[in-house]
Formats: C-alpha cells, sequence, structure tokens
C-alpha cells in the first residue's frame, strides 16, 4: 500500500466482492436448477434457493441419464472424459519430454527440421482443419475408439517448448559430471533430467488435463458410438432436444459434474495451476 | 542458445523425436495440407468426381454475401468479447492489487471459471436467458425489456459475448494481477510522494507500464474469441437465429460436416489458418521485441 486511502481500499473491496459475486452467480444458479425437479424449472420463475431433490437428480442422471437424449448414464460419460483427458494428458507429456531432450541434447542432422515441425503445429488448432484432420482418422479406422479421440490431440508443440526452455536452463555441469560418471544418455535422462523437471510436469499435468477434458468440437465429431460419449459433448444432445423444452433439472445437474473435476483441480492445486499457465503462455 | 556439451548418439535423437514427428506429420501436416489441396477442388459430397477450379473456390467464397457477413459477425463479437473481459479483469486486477494482504484471497475466487468449458459456460447462459424461465431474461422483463434470443439477432449475440467473457475474464486477470504485481512499488510510491492521485499514476505509470501484458493478451484473446469460442455457439444458438451468430469456426464447421460443401469448407479452413498464422507470427514479433528490453 502506497497510501492510506480508507475510502478506496473500502471500494477495492467492494469491486471484487461484486467480482467474486458475478463470476459465481451463473455456478449458484446451476447447482439450485440440479436440486429442483423438473416441474418447478418449468413453471416460469426461476428458483434461487436449492430445492429438495439434490440427490434425485443426480443419481438419476449418473446411472440412466436422460431418455430424451439416448439415455447415456452421465456416470458412463466421466468415465470416458476421464479417460480421454489422462490419456491426452500423459501422451502430451510423455511424447514432448523426450522429443525436447533429443532437440536439446543431442547433435544431429535434421535437428532443426524437426523442431520447426514440431513448431508449425503451435499455428494449426483442430478447429482450422477439423474436416481433414476427421478424413484421416476415419481412415486408419480410429472413430469411435479412445485412440481416435485422444491420439491426434497429443501433438503439442507448447509442451515442448515448455521443456526445451526448462532443459536450457538445466546447469551444464550436471551433464559434464554425469558423463565423467560414465552415464549414458538414458541414466542420464532417467535419474537426473527427469527429477529435476517434476514440478514442470506437475504444473502442465494441471494445465493438459483440464485442456483435455474441456475438449468438445473433437469428441463431437469421431464419437458416433454413445458409449464413447464424453460429459462436456454429452450435455449439448440434452440441451438440444427435437421439440421440446430440455429437462433443465437434469442438464443443470450433468452441467454441475462436469465442472466439477477441473474446478476442483484448479482449486486444489492453484499454485501448479498458475506456474503452468503462465509459463506456457511465455 | 544450445547446449556445449551434447550426446552423439546415432540412432537414438530419432527414436526419441520419432513419436511426435510421426503424429505430427499425421495429424497436423498432412490434413492441413489436404485442406490447402482441396480447397483448389471442386468435389461432389461423395467423392466421385473431383475437378482442378484453381482458386474459383476463394473467389466464390469471398464473393458470397453470408461468408462475408460471416467475417463482420466474427469481428463484432471477437472485439466485443476482447473489450469486456480485458477490461473488466484489468479494472478487478488493479483492484486487487491495491489490497494486496487479501489478493490471493480474491484471486482463488475469480480464476476458478477458467476450468469451465466453453460449451458448458455457454450452456449455464442459455439457460439463465432463456426466455420463458431464465432468471436473468426474468429479470430483464421486470425491466421492460422483452428478451428473446431465439428470435432477436442481437440478444443472441449479447447471450454469447456475456458467456465467453465470463469465461476469460478469470485468464486475464490472472495475467494482469501477476503483471501489477512486476511493477516496481518504488516508481509508483515515488509519483504518490510527488502527488499524483491514484487514477493518474494510473493512467500515466502503470497502464504504460502494463502494455506488453496487455498486448500479449490482447492476441490471445481475439484467437480465443476466434477458435475456442465453437462450443458455446454450438452448443447454444447454433449461429442462429437467420445466421447472427454465425461465426467463421462454426461455418467452417456447419458448411463441411452438414452442408457437405468440401471444397468451400477447405477453402474457409485455408482463410482460418491464415488467421492463426497472421496472430502467431504478430506475437512472435513481440516476444522478441521484450527480450530487448
Amino acid at each position: 500500500m502506497v497510501e492510506n486511502r480508507p475510502w478506496l481500499t473500502a471500494f477495492s473491496h467492494l469491486v471484487l466482492i461484486a467480482g467474486v459475486l458475478v463470476t459465481a452467480f451463473p455456478i449458484w444458479i446451476t447447482f439450485v436448477a440440479s436440486t429442483h425437479p423438473g416441474e418447478n424449472l418449468l413453471a416460469g420463475q426461476a428458483p434461487i434457493w436449492p430445492g429438495p431433490m439434490l440427490w434425485q437428480n443426480y443419481s438419476e442422471v449418473l446411472s440412466a441419464g436422460m431418455g430424451a437424449a439416448g439415455g447415456v448414464p452421465v456416470g458412463e460419460m466421466m468415465w470416458n472424459s476421464l479417460i480421454m483427458s489422462l490419456m491426452i494428458t500423459v501422451g502430451k507429456i510423455a511424447i514432448s519430454i523426450v522429443s525436447a531432450y533429443a532437440i536439446v541434447y543431442f547433435k544431429f542432422p535434421f535437428r532443426m527440421t524437426f523442431f520447426w515441425l514440431i513448431f508449425i503445429t503451435l499455428m494449426l488448432p483442430v478447429e482450422v482443419r477439423i474436416l481433414p484432420t476427421f478424413q484421416v482418422v476415419a481412415d486408419l479406422g480410429m472413430l469411435n475408439s479412445y485412440w481416435g479421440l485422444s491420439v491426434p490431440l497429443i501433438a503439442s508443440a507448447t509442451a515442448t517448448f515448455l521443456f526445451r526452455q526448462f532443459f536450457l536452463t538445466v546447469p551444464e555441469e550436471l551433464l559434464e559430471a554425469a558423463r565423467i560418471d560414465g552415464a549414458g544418455p538414458i541414466k542420464f535422462f532417467r535419474d537426473i533430467l527427469l527429477p529435476l523437471s517434476r514440478t514442470n510436469i506437475a504444473a502442465l499435468f494441471v494445465i493438459l488435463f483440464i485442456f483435455g477434458w474441456n475438449q468438445y468440437l473433437w469428441p463431437l465429431l469421431v464419437t458416433t458410438d454413445e458409449s464413447f460419449y464424453t460429459i462436456v459433448m454429452g450435455i449439448q444432445r440434452m440441451v438440444n432436444v427435437a421439440d421440446s423444452e430440455p429437462q433443465w433439472h437434469l442438464v443443470m445437474a450433468t452441467a454441475t459434474l462436469a465442472m466439477i473435476p477441473p474446478v476442483f483441480i484448479v482449486i486444489a492445486m492453484q499454485r501448479l495451476f498458475v506456474k503452468g499457465l503462465i509459463e506456457t503462455e511465455k | 542458445m544450445e547446449k556445449r556439451v551434447t550426446f552423439s548418439h546415432k540412432s537414438l535423437p530419432y527414436l526419441l523425436v520419432a513419436p511426435q514427428i510421426v503424429i505430427t506429420l499425421i495429424f497436423f501436416i498432412w490434413p492441413a495440407s489436404q485442406a490447402l489441396y482441396q480447397s483448389v477442388l471442386l468435389e461432389d459430397a461423395f467423392g466421385l468426381s473431383r475437378q482442378f477450379v484453381w482458386f474459383q473456390n476463394f473467389a466464390q467464397l469471398f464473393g458470397d454475401r453470408l461468408y462475408l457477413a460471416s467475417f463482420t459477425t466474427t469481428m463484432v463479437f471477437s472485439i466485443a468479447t476482447t473489450f469486456f473481459s480485458l477490461s473488466i479483469a484489468l479494472f478487478l486486477a488493479v483492484m486487487a492489487d491495491r489490497v494486496i494482504k487479501s489478493a490471493t484471497v480474491y484471486r482463488t475466487l475469480i480464476i476458478w471459471p477458467y476450468a469451465v468449458a466453453p460449451a458448458v459456460a455457454g450452456v449455464l447462459f442459455f439457460f439463465m436467458f432463456n426466455p420463458s424461465i431464465g432468471i436473468l431474461a426474468y429479470m430483464l422483463r421486470a425491466l421492460g425489456y422483452d428478451w428473446n434470443h431465439e428470435l432477436n439477432g442481437g440478444d443472441a449475440m449479447i447471450l454469447i459475448v456475456v458467456a465467453a467473457t465470463w469465461k476469460q475474464i478469470s485468464y486475464n486477470f490472472l495475467f494482469f494481477l501477476a503483471g501489477l504485481q512486476a511493477i516496481p512499488r518504488s516508481l509508483i510510491e515515488a509519483a504518490a510522494i510527488d502527488g499524483a492521485s491514484p487514477l493518474k499514476r494510473f493512467w500515466t505509470i502503470i497502464f504504460p507500464l502494463l502494455s506488453p501484458t496487455t498486448f500479449f493478451l490482447l492476441v490471445v484473446n481475439v484467437v480465443y474469441a476466434f477458435f475456442d469460442t465453437f462450443g458455446i455457439i454450438h452448443a447454444t444458438t447454433e449461429g442462429g437465429p437467420a445466421q447472427a451468430t454465425n461465426i467463421l469456426v462454426y461455418k467452417v464447421y456447419s458448411d463441411g460436416f452438414i452442408g457437405l460443401d468440401l471444397g468451400g469448407s477447405a477453402a474457409q479452413s485455408v482463410v482460418l489458418m491464415t488467421i492463426v498464422i497472421a496472430l502467431t507470427v504478430v506475437q512472435f514479433r513481440y516476444i522478441e521485441k521484450k527480450v530487448e528490453y
């Protein structure tokens, strides 16, 4: 604090509290709606306080899903989302840490060519090349599978860059010492570099898990089989039911369930999250 | 920057980069080149016949009233989203920076919408703005405004801007707060001793020093509004009513997957790729500049 201005400080707190309330308001309304019987929501005036149906609504969507939207149990969708996001996260970290290792610690022909090839992927988000990517995945017979859901999203320039930047800051003496002691490239990677990268891996894990969990367009395209629906794309099928008002209490229960895992991770691992976010974007 | 000491091994480095390179080639480079190739072809929906038509698809695209309208819609949407999410986040961050002791508490309470998927954010606001049962539509009616995003294009645009902004504020807030906390206190104290009011200090010292962060966020937010908001639109308005929220990314999808206009969709993909590449280049020029400081 530079100077003492009690009014301004009080004003700051007021603004921030208003900000927090505005941020939380949609979530509160969602949660409230998910605890009411369906008729209450269609009666014309949305409720502000929770109703009595918390347990029934959640157990209904988790185990049976919503009839009008094909009746896929949301529990199953959450499981699919979990597998997809873990595969994306682990896959991205694994392939980018080894390729960054090769690019930083080895000198070999075409090193820079590989580097640029990886770099280009930064410029091509799935959204701009959906049709041809879909054709490739279809030709490979990967539609409706966990591989099809995750592998095309695994290549990541950002993770490779993060590891590259980090490896460049690792003191050269470590490698010299390891070589004098007779450690080969694999031993050096496993026993020295990997333990040193632990925080970076954890931070990246948080960011990538959220990225994976929130994928929408890609699962929408590659899954036609209900048993591979993910929760974030499944909601859309519940909202856009033909010719009728959606069953909002079930939609809102599903939305709440879709938000819980990533929001929990952000709040529980806030430090890693902030670190990961700020470093991947540099 | 390179390491002085490196390993020398004939095959190992290739083995290490192989997984990433293979995935990049199959799922990035090949599809992107296919998009380039298809954008100069005229193909029927079943892929039975194809004809090389040079730049006819592009000419058609830029002669298409709907495509140009989609460009305008995208501009309106991304400018509104970027402007509101940046200015609200900056305002909140400046306030949080003042009350430094409680800043972390507020940060925790403000950052978590980042974790909400755009599609889910869209559905939340879709529910709250629902003309017959939504709480916000109800409030607006009480104020005398008859809200209906299913019929009124302007309302639908406001709906997606609000949803996109709500989700993005947390991200911008985090970066602004980090940027603000990196400004040396002594500068602000010196200005305060010279008698500059908080408002004057903000515009003459803090805001200019924050400009690298602001510029970085500007690019990130434009990219977000252009591409990451697909879920918001697909889960709610689906480009309607009457194309009022049909932004470019959504149009690529709907023309390609629903309209099955392969050449046209590929040409649109190429236009989008050009936009992303331009934005990336802008961003990298800026990062290089920052290094020189």
